[in-house]
Parts: structure tokens; sequence; C-alpha cells
């Protein structure tokens, strides 16, 4: 769940950390009105859940008050990457002596956090990582573990700051890397963290991403930063096909069928279970094969609730097949999935045995719901074929690996 | 519309008993039986989400209701 750039400044100002003066402005007048506050030069920041706002436009600098009107009315129509504004950042512009990247985030392969620390802020890290590697950091800690600011310090260090700047980092370092634990956070950025011509170190821009699940945990926080609980806070607004995912799943409450995410590939996924669904998705990626939906079903949903999906993934444009594949099931029902899916082929007017490339959940009721794939056709497996050797399966039906 | 899956039959010497009929919309978890003013009917459009519990077949004498696996014949 991400939060605008203002939210998560407000975030910061709850720890302290060094921000320049500014406000929102939800109108032309109010950007002025911040800009007379702040005084002197400012940069107005269109306020959206996406980056790229600079390539689009949407960040413009004024020396004053007087021009910020209508700057205002340039910056607030442009969608940058399909995201609309929902206001203005007004801020000081401050001259800046050097620019660094923090990021705080999760690394799924070592299941802990990892502070991204680089000395050469405001562009694309990736591109740094890769053409001046001795300039970033990568230092991962211990969730459970206290942390202290040593930590902080050597990640800093690392990349050649020492002195009075690595002293001055430290403390701001650390605190993004308690923000992101205290708050559930999957990413606590700072980029860039400034240091300006005066001597002082400022957040410049900033970057939240809150666990979706931990919403519950952080209520207080959320009132407080105004953000709707009716608020998904998705990188993107969902499609027609998202939507319609949502519903199968809202209409009946037996059982998970969504979390439907839109790809435009041609094998269509049925898949959960138990972490399954991610697992399976980027097998099928690994194998070359392209996914036109990503998706999560489970807790035993009844016929209907697997029918209406599987019709919903079929009407997709571009879907060929699809593989309904899970983790081995315990409390979900084999046959019932099944029969849900094959229902969904025939009622969509397809034979189940050309349309599902492979069937792969493993688990309780699996001879019962074999039965019903073996009188209609459908290749299945059981659990001695792999997560990862079904999906190759599947992509293979589809002809092998696409470009 | 007829299940798929699942058929479920209840004897014509039971059909119109309006305890049994009762009781048979009472155990069933997915309200495959519905019981009216003649008796037990059955409701075709749930057939297919029998859980093949068989707790209708317990609670009806020995015979008189059957669940139908279609995909085995
Ligand atoms: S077996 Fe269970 S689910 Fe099926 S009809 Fe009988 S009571 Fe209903």
């Amino acid at each position: 769940m991400r939060f605008y750039e203002y939210e998560s400044k407000a975030l910061f100002a709850r720890h302290r950390l060094p921000l320049g003066k500014g406000g929102v402005a939800r109108s032309r007048e109010e950007a002025a009105s911040v800009a007379r506050e702040i005084g002197g030069p400012v940069v107005l920041k269109s306020q959206v859940l996406s980056g790229g706002r600079m390539k689009a436009g949407a960040v413009k600098f004024a020396d004053g008050p007087d021009e910020c009107p209508a700057l205002f009315d340039q910056i607030l129509p442009i969608e940058v990457n399909g995201q609309k504004a929902r206001s203005v950042l007004v801020e000081e512009k401050s001259p800046v002596a050097q620019e660094y990247f923090v990021s705080v985030t999760w690394d799924g392969r070592r299941k802990l956090p990892v502070l991204l620390f680089s000395d050469m802020g405001g562009i694309d890290i990736e591109e740094v990582a890769e053409k001046h590697p001795e300039h970033v950091s990568k230092t991962h800690f211990s969730s459970i573990l206290p942390i202290t600011p040593r930590i902080a310090k050597e990640a800093i260090a690392a990349t050649g700051v020492s002195g009075g700047h690595l002293n001055k980092l430290t403390p701001i370092v650390f605190e993004l890397m308690k923000i992101f634990l205290e708050y559930d956070l999957t990413l606590a950025e700072v980029n860039p963290l400034a240091r300006l011509e005066d001597g002082r170190f400022i957040v410049l821009d900033g970057h939240v991403d809150m666990e979706a699940e931990a919403r519950g945990r952080h209520k207080a926080l959320l009132a407080e930063l105004g953000v709707g609980e009716d608020e998904t806070r998705q990188a993107r607004e969902p499609t027609a096909f998202e939507i319609a995912g949502r519903k199968v799943n809202e209409v009946d409450h037996r059982g998970v069928a969504g979390n439907v995410v839109e790809f435009d590939g041609n094998l269509g996924l049925v898949i959960g279970a138990g972490g399954g669904s991610l697992t399976l998705f980027d097998a099928v990626r690994k194998h070359g094969g392209k996914p036109a939906n990503y998706c999560e079903i489970g807790g035993n949903p009844s016929v209907t609730k697997a029918c209406e999906l599987t019709k919903l993934i079929l009407s997709k444009p571009g879907v060929e097949k699809i593989a309904v594949m899970m983790n081995v099931v315990s409390n979900t029902r084999v046959d019932i999935v099944a029969r849900g899916v094959v229902k969904g082929c025939l009622e969509s007017g397809k034979d189940p045995k050309d349309v599902i490339a492979i069937f792969r959940i493993p688990g309780s009721w699996e001879d019962e719901g074999f039965k019903i794939l073996e009188k209609y056709g459908v290749e299945y497996c059981d659990r001695s074929i792999s997560m990862y050797e079904a999906a190759g399966k599947a992509v293979a039906k589809m002809g092998g690996a696409t470009s | 519309m007829p299940g798929l899956f699942i058929d479920v039959k209840v004897a014509d010497a039971v059909a119109k008993d309006p305890e049994l009929a009762k009781k048979l919309e009472e155990v069933c978890p997915v309200s495959i039986f519905r019981a009216n003013d003649s008796g037990v009917e059955i409701v075709e459009e749930n057939l297919d989400e029998c859980v093949l519990c068989d707790l209708c077949i317990q609670a009806a004498p020995d015979g008189q209701v059957q669940v139908v696996k279609l995909y085995e014949s």
C-alpha cells in the first residue's frame, strides 16, 4: 500500500527526520499561500503514486508565490503513468551540494530487511549499482533482534563516506530502518537525501509502502495521515478484469478466489495455496511462459466460485489455455476445485481437455478429483510432480518459452 | 439445471414426508434440499456443490436417499 510523498514525509516528521519547509496545496490559491509562508524559491511536485514525475513535467520550480497558481494549474491535470494527481506539494527549493540514496526494503530470498545506501543519490540506483558498485552498499539486518546505529554507520562508511558527513547521516539512516520495522513497511526510501550547501542534511523526496495486511495494526497512523479505509493505494487503478475478479470473490463467502491481477500473456492461471500463487507465477515465468493473470485461490472455495473464476479467466482476450495449480492442499478440496474448473470450461463453451494445460492440485480428496479429471480427459499430476515441473508442463503445452 | 457431477435421489416412498424434508433441509451444508408443502424438493442449482458428507443419507431411512457421482458412470 503506497503512501503519497506528502504522507511519507508526515511519517518521517513523526520521527524527526530533517525535512525542508513546505505544505500540501489543493488549490492554486493554497499553492501561492504555502510558497508565501516559505519565502524564496520553491518546487511544486505533483502528488501521485508513481515515479517519473520529472519526466512527465509534473515537477516545476518557481522563484516565488506569484508564479505558483499558474504552475499549480499546469501540474494538476498531468497524468503520470496513468495516475492522476491528488494535490501538489510545495516545498522550499534548497541549494544542494550532494545527494545520497537510502532505501530499506525486504529481501525475499534472505527473508531479512535490507538497507541500501549510496553516496550517488538522485539518479537510478540500478544504474549506479552497475556502473559504480563501490558507491552502493547492501546490508541485511534482523527484524527480530535489536538494531543499533552501528549497522547504519557501517553501511554508509562502506561507500567511502567518512568524518562529519558520516556522523550526520548515521542517525537519519538509522531512523529510517526503525520506521521500516515499526510500521510493517515493505519500502522506506529517501532519494535524494541531500546535503545542502549550508551543511544541513534534508530529505528531498521520500517513498513509503506499507504491507497491505498490516493496515489493521496501524489504523491510528493511517487515520492521522488521512488514508481512507477504502483506499487500496495500488500502483495503478484496477482494470475491469480485476474488478470482475473481486466480485467473483465477494459474492460467495466460501473460500477465496481473488486477488486477481491482469497481465498480458496467453496462459490463464488458477493458482494458490500456502504461497503457491507467487511460486507458481514465478515458475511459469521462469519457464518462459506468459501468464495472463495472477490470482489466489484457497480456503476451499465453492464449485461456483472456482467455476466463475475459470470463466472470467477464459473470457480474457488472448487466453488460450489455463493452468490449474496449487501447493499441497489440506482444507481446500481437490474434487471441489476440479468440478469448478471443469464446469467453468464447459460453461465457456470449451472442452476441458483442450483448454486445461495442466491440473496439479495434490491433497485432500485428490482421488475423487482425479476421477473427475479422468472423465473429462484433463491431464493432471499429483505431488510427485513439483510445482515447478507442473508449471513447465503447462508452458510446454503452450508451445514452450516465448520471448 | 441438473448437476453435472452429482445427482441426489429421494425415494418416492419418503419424498412427501414433511418431517424428513425438514431434516434434510437442516442437515445438508450446501442447501440441496428444500422443505415445502408437498415434501422435499431438490435444489438443482446447488447439486454440484455437494460435499459428499453423507449426512442426508444418514438422516433418511436406509436406502431412501442416494447421492450419485455422475462422473463415475
Ligand atoms: S451428501 Fe452432504 S452435501 Fe451432499 S446432498 Fe447429502 S447432505 Fe448435502
